[in-house]
């Protein structure tokens, strides 16, 4: 299935960031799973990791043996963009851009940014950007060329407030924002959700986080096994097939693209005797 | 029957409504911080500083606010002074 309101090859790429202000709610995992489904339908993605220090999308995405040059080293003419970009082997059309390992966060310069951007927003669809943690500058790299932001959010009190101030900085600190364009699209995804602790009234459901931050609700990911095991061997969880977590990713990328999907994975999962019932 | 029920799983306010609750209390607060020049908090700060050489105020007697009217911007500043009917207390200020 294609995207109906997105033609492939014909505009500008569309850039996309990842980010949350805290840190530990799946913003990597997100990248990697949300890079791979939309490579999957057919959309040349380039995904970059802007955690310069403490890169991890490579071990996530399963190519950490694979980098040679990164985006720092680009920025620095050390090397080429095509020799830092990391095709992937199990998906056709997804490239991935590694952060640095042993460089300070202040090598990531504004001007070397722009150039990278530039340069593959003329070669692709979609870039995605994995920010890091944090509110310092390379969340705000991450963030300033965004056309759309993907707010990950876990429903506990430190990351919806630290969610918030996150949409506070796309709504000011951004390239969009400081020449007065339209406004970042913003996109709430709920990570980490347990719906029998929603029933039990130990945990915010989606919709009390949609309502505090305002953002529209693009997706709920479900708290799963499947994603530590997917991390552990370096396989984006949207290659899992049969993971819940997975295609509740599928689903939001489906409706980031303009499609309508019912949100799926909110109730809590019945106990086969009684579905067999009828219960 | 139901309700005897309800008495007790109610009796405990569940977690979760709570942290909404206190969430869009903070979130509305900060935002309102955030909305201001960068340069409001320092301002309050340095003019409760020149009130307390006349008069012994605190934090909580100066309200400073933005507002925007049309294409003013207003910057509204609310001293509340204590008593000062005992007469001592000027003098004694340093």
């Amino acid at each position: 299935m294609k995207g109906k309101t997105f033609q492939k090859g014909i505009t500008m790429a569309k850039i996309i960031v990842v980010t949350s202000g805290k840190g530990g709610v799946g913003k990597t995992t997100t990248a990697a799973a949300f890079s791979t489904a939309l490579a999957l339908r057919g959309y040349k993605t380039v995904v970059i990791d802007f955690d310069v220090g403490l890169r991890n999308l490579d071990l996530v995405m399963g190519c950490e043996r694979r980098v040679v040059y990164d985006l720092i080293n680009v920025i620095n003419h050390e090397g080429n963009l095509n020799q830092a970009l990391i095709k992937d082997k199990r998906v056709e059309n997804l490239f991935i851009l590694p952060a640095s390992q042993t460089r300070n966060k202040d090598a990531l310069t504004l001007e070397g940014v722009t150039t990278i951007i530039e340069e593959l927003k003329e070669r692709c669809d979609f870039i995605v950007c994995d920010s890091p943690a944090g509110i310092e500058h390379g969340a705000m790299m991450a963030m300033y060329f965004a056309d759309e932001a993907l707010i990950v959010t876990n429903p506990e009190v430190s990351s919806v407030r630290d969610s918030d101030r996150i949409i506070g900085m796309l709504a000011s600190k951004t390239r969009r924002a400081e020449q007065g364009e339209t406004p970042i699209k913003e996109h709430l995804l709920v990570t980490r959700y347990v719906p029998s602790r929603v029933t039990n009234g130990d945990m915010m459901s989606a919709e009390d986080v949609q309502e505090i931050l305002a953002v529209p609700l693009l997706g709920v990911i479900p708290e799963s096994k499947d994603i530590l095991r997917a991390s552990n061997s370096g396989m984006p969880i949207t290659l899992e097939e049969k993971s819940d977590a997975g295609q509740a990713y599928h689903d939001a990328v489906a409706r980031f693209l303009g499609e309508t999907r019912p949100m799926r994975f909110l109730n809590v999962k019945k106990h086969f005797l009684s579905r067999w019932l009828g219960g | 029957m139901a309700g005897f029920l309800d008495y007790f799983k109610g009796s405990r306010k569940n977690s979760a409504s709570i942290a909404k609750e206190r969430l869009q209390i903070i979130v509305a607060h900060e935002r309102g911080l955030l909305k201001g020049p960068e340069y409001l908090p320092m301002l309050q700060q340095e003019l409760l500083a020149v009130v307390r050489k006349y008069v012994p105020i605190t934090d909580e007697h100066i309200k400073i606010s933005m507002d925007k009217e049309g294409e003013y911007e207003i910057l509204e500043l609310n001293i509340s002074l204590p008593d000062l009917s005992n007469k001592t207390s000027l003098s004694r200020f340093p």
